[in-house]
């Protein structure tokens, strides 16, 4: 006799199985609908491969298992599929899930199978592929992968492989009348198993409430290894951590699965399964699933097809509707009780419970507890429910899982000797349920944390990434800008060396202007300079002609330029001289910006008066009434006019006692001068735009109409250059040979200024013929320039002057 | 006199000696950021939805440890509130409903006939839950959508919809006990009341 131990705790409830053992199992028949549902098992749903409107045969694979925790799902017979849906499945819950639904037609035809007649003929892995193809799960209720538990993940080496035939819990007497109707298959069953596992001992073990079963499986197994280990019938000695205890004295240390230990327990009906699946090659499509209860008239155990609905099964065995008051399926420990049985029986249904009021009242109220301490004694995980109860109670989980709430099973031994009638294990799952949707929604919330974060990450980089881009952009651009200009500098360009030229000049000019007194030692310091630069202009002009380069033309150019510059620089050191002895002698300085203004507001005047004139001739022909209004304003006008002029003379007549000759013609000289230079650089520019960027039509129409505005600038500076001159003659008749002296160095400077216009003219004639724009200008600055130097020369022959070699004739 | 004299400079030299090893340990073992935001954080339901009025569930966090109110997170709802004030160790308070009312977990579905595939949405999932690409149908991953609803209104077209999640087999929880009246599903263990009756019979 084997040694068997005791496990902790544990109770007696009467076991009521009697009812349903009278009779042998019976055949459900086929209904008219079979419902699949996918997840049958634990694990990832099963995945259809039928169609909607495919016929299936009996054995049929319909649904394939995905991923290595499935199983896949068969026809349980012949028929059409003619849904994929939805459909009330076995959970507590009463919610739906997918099921196939089949119309069956009844003809039961088999599909092809496999059979074998040998199993050691199979490897062990062929076994276990047979096995996972069949769709076996636990039928012991929980519904494991039977495939995945007969290959330990670590290939410990099963010491004992256990046939767990305890069927402890009241009622249910499926695996019981298995047993004792086909325990050639379950012995069969396990001796395949322990075939790939080679197990040093096969054990049975069976409680002592069974005697025919366990007379039929001695029968079976006497001429093999398997023990049939009897013991005491205790609640719930079948619990597999429990049977183990029992069975070898080991325990399952908590965290970890039996294989572990080098334990491995298997259901009777899954053991009966594996036989026939590698006997006959057929598929898990039906079980043995009790009927029993006060409401059925004929309680027994059913050979039902996977799929059944369970009114139909019900109905078979006499379910009487009124009298029942509920019905479960699984035990009444540990099953719950149906909403509808409209639903079909799956894999792990082992019993369906119809239940009277007599036979299950309404639960008692809950009342407090009194620290009875009769739970401690009866957890056959030697827990503390107590402790549990109290943290489920005040929702404190992470007390409760401290206190190994998830080593519970769910007995609900506590529940059934708690005096307070608490409903201590409705508790606990409350709790493991509440455990576990918080860590989901944790592991939740840090994926979504984790995604937010990255994704802040991801667009900061590619802000920087846009932003390094945007500076190399940058810099690449201000590189090549810098190397464009370098370029340019390195060659020098004639005509931007005349702009620069030009600019240096202005500026130089606007200096001497922001300051009329400046130091004599400068003005001394700019004709020592201007005539250094005459001497060297002159020397390379020299040897530009021993050369014959092309450049002699433009430094004669330059030589006349630069020589009309000392003779300015000259000038402005004499006449800043002058200025300062007068300032010295009179100590009154007009300035004669008063005349000037005074000859601007007239000449304003003098055109308000125009138009004033032609509004009322206009109006006199359309309008008199107009004219009449109108003829006040011109006589204001006039006499405003005449006002201005008489200030205008006594003006001048103040300026000329200080010796001061009205509009100063040299200070008139200076503005065109500077005038001049400014429209040269303003070409200049113009020209380079041109040059550089044709496309930018902005840049060009805004140079040239600064170009424009430069010229007409410069003619009005000349014109009151001439008018001064021509206004000083009266008041000086006597031209001084220094005055006549200017006026010839005018005529030369016009000549110059001509002949460089010219020159460009010509240069662009020849280099550019097609840039008519250009020519078109630069024969108009020609044209001009002729005018000025026409005029220059009247003004000194008026003075008295004689013209050497006359541009006109030329 | 020198008594005390020497009792001064006896505490005097503890002090600083005391003084300089808080000193090194200050510097040796600082932590870096605020702990306190972090374990806010986790708390908090990773949204992001910023209905709190914060740019998302971490500046919120940083706001709490900084003093704000706890009761600004309509997702998280009275669980939420209520861990905060655990952990903080103040009064729960009831949401506060100006930052909105806390409604069921909500997924977004994109209507995709009307989808015109404009990426608006792709922009403002603040967690990378919308797949799609310019002119390209878009698709919501439901796995990763948290119901923000920040992706409903920049739609041009209106065809993002927040669809509550219902309970699924998978997901479904058993009640607390007591919390309805009668609940027939739970049924362990009432044969004690058979085995009363059978000895009634007996």
């Amino acid at each position: 006799m084997r040694q068997i131990w005791d496990f902790h705790g544990g109770i007696h409830p009467p076991e009521n199985k009697h009812q349903s053992t009278r009779q042998a199992i019976k055949n459900a028949g086929i209904p008219q609908y079979l419902f699949l549902p996918l997840s049958q098992h634990i694990g990832q749903p099963a995945v259809p491969v039928v169609e909607i409107g495919q016929r299936v045969r009996k054995g049929e694979m319909v649904a394939e298992a995905i991923g290595p925790v499935s199983v896949p799902v068969h026809a349980p017979t012949s028929g059409t599929v003619i849904a994929i849906e939805d459909h009330q499945v076995p959970h507590p819950s009463g919610l739906t899930d997918s099921c196939i639904v089949i119309e069956t037609d009844g003809l039961d035809e088999w599909t092809e199978l496999t059979p074998c007649e040998d199993y050691e003929e199979l490897s062990s892995s062929d076994i276990l592929h047979r096995v996972r193809q069949a769709g076996i799960a636990g039928l012991g209720g929980a519904g494991f992968p039977t495939a995945i538990k007969l290959h330990p993940p670590r290939n410990d080496k099963v010491n004992a492989l256990i046939l767990n035939a305890a069927e402890c819990e009241p009622y249910i007497t499926a695996d019981d009348m298995l047993m004792r109707e086909r325990a050639s298959e379950v012995i069969g069953g396990l001796e395949i198993m322990a075939s790939i596992l080679q197990p040093e001992e096969c054990l049975i073990g069976i409680e002592d409430n069974k005697p025919e079963a366990i007379a039929a499986l001695r029968e079976a197994a006497r001429e093999t290894q398997i023990e049939v280990v009897v013991i005491p019938t205790k609640y719930p000695s079948g619990g597999e951590k429990q049977l183990i205890r029992i069975l070898t004295g080991l325990e399952v240390p908590q965290g970890h699965i039996p294989a572990d230990i080098g334990v491995m327990c298997q259901n009777v009906g899954t053991s009966a399964a594996v036989y026939r699946a590698i006997r006959y090659g057929e598929p898990l499509i039906s079980r043995i699933t009790t009927v029993t209860g006060d409401a059925v008239a004929h309680p027994g155990n059913f050979d039902t097809l996977i799929g059944t609905r369970m009114s139909h099964l019900l109905t078979q065995a006499g379910f009487n509707a009124d009298k029942a008051s509920r019905v479960l399926m699984g035990g009444p420990m540990m099953g719950f009780a149906l909403l509808s049985t409209d639903i079909p029986i799956v894999k792990t249904t082992n019993c369906l419970l119809a239940a009277t009021d007599l036979e299950f009242p309404q639960p008692q109220p809950e009342q407090p507890c009194i620290r009875c301490g009769m739970c401690a004694e009866a957890c056959p995980a030697e827990l503390l429910p107590q402790q549990l109860f109290w943290f489920a109670k005040a929702q404190e989980f992470e007390k409760a899982e401290m206190y190994n709430l998830f080593d519970c099973i769910e007995c609900g031994a506590c529940s059934y000797v708690c005096p307070s009638s608490i409903p201590l294990v409705q508790y606990y799952r409350y709790s493991k349920n509440q455990v576990r949707t918080t860590k989901l929604e944790q592991e939740k919330s840090d994926k979504a944390r984790e995604r937010f974060e990255f994704r802040q990450s991801r667009l900061q980089r590619e802000q920087e990434e846009k932003e390094a881009k945007r500076k190399a952009r940058a810099e690449a651009a201000a590189k090549a800008q810098a190397a464009r200009a370098a370029e340019a500098e390195a060659a020098v360009d004639p005509k931007k060396a005349a702009v620069a030229e030009a600019v240096k000049r202005a500026q130089a000019k606007r200096e001497q202007a922001s300051a009329p007194l400046a130091d004599l030692t400068e003005l001394e310091s700019n004709v020592q300079k201007a005539k250094d630069k005459l001497a060297k202009v002159e020397a390379s002009l020299q040897q530009a002609e021993a050369d014959q380069s092309d450049m002699t033309d433009k430094l004669r150019n330059a030589v006349a330029k630069n020589r009309d510059r000392l003779e300015f620089a000259e000038k402005a050191l004499a006449d800043a001289r002058k200025q300062s002895s007068d300032s010295d002698n009179t100590g009154t300085n007009t300035p004669p910006q008063d005349t000037e203004q005074l000859q601007r507001s007239i000449k304003r005047q003098e055109d308000k008066v125009a138009t004033l004139k032609n509004a009322i001739e206009e109006a006199l022909k359309s309008d008199p009434d107009r004219a009449a209004q109108l003829q006040p304003s011109l006589d204001k006008s006039l006499a405003k006019l005449a006002e201005l002029k008489s200030a205008l003379g006594t003006n001048s007549s103040d300026q000329s006692e200080n010796n001061t000759p009205a509009p100063d013609p040299e200070q008139l000289q200076v503005q065109v001068d500077k005038a001049r230079d400014k429209l040269l650089m303003m070409q200049g520019m113009l020209d380079e735009a041109r040059q550089e960027s044709p496309s930018d039509d902005a840049k060009v129409t805004k140079l040239t109409r600064a170009v424009e505005k430069n010229q007409e600038r410069l003619t009005a500076a000349e014109k009151a250059l001439t008018d001064a001159q021509q206004q000083a003659t009266p008041v000086a008749p006597k031209i001084s040979a220094e005055e006549l002296e200017t006026l010839r160095t005018n005529i030369d400077k016009a000549r110059d200024k001509l002949s460089m216009m010219q020159g460009m003219l010509d240069e662009a004639q020849t280099e550019s013929p097609e840039d008519e724009a250009k020519i078109a200008k630069l024969t108009r600055a020609v044209e001009k320039n002729l005018e000025r130097v026409n005029a220059a020369e009247t003004a000194y022959q008026e003075a008295g002057g004689e013209i050497r070699d006359p541009v006109s004739q030329s | 006199m020198s008594v005390v004299i020497i009792a001064v400079l006896a505490l005097l030299a503890l002090a600083i000696t005391f003084g300089a090893i808080l000193g090194f340990a200050s510097v040796r073992f600082k932590v870096e950021g605020n702990p306190l935001v972090d374990q806010i954080d986790g708390i908090l339901p990773q949204t992001q939805c910023g209905q709190c009025g914060y740019p998302g569930c971490r500046p919120y966090a940083e706001a709490i440890a900084g003093g704000d109110a706890i009761n600004k997170c309509p997702p998280g709802g009275e669980s939420t509130i209520a861990a905060l004030a655990d952990l903080l160790d103040v009064d729960p308070m009831p949401l506060d409903e100006e930052h909105g009312v806390s409604q069921g977990k909500r997924v977004a579905f994109i209507r995709e006939d009307e989808c015109i595939g404009c990426t608006k949405c792709i922009q403002a999932c603040p967690v990378d839950a919308i797949l799609g690409a310019a002119k390209q149908m878009h698709t919501v991953i439901v796995d990763e959508c948290t119901g923000c609803d920040l992706c409903v209104d920049p739609c041009p077209v209106d065809c993002i919809d927040m669809i509550p999640v219902g309970q699924t087999i998978r997901d479904w929880s058993w009640d607390k006990p007591g919390s309805k009246p009668i609940d027939s599903r739970q049924i362990i263990a009432t044969d004690l009341q058979a085995e009363s009756n059978d000895q009634e019979a007996a």
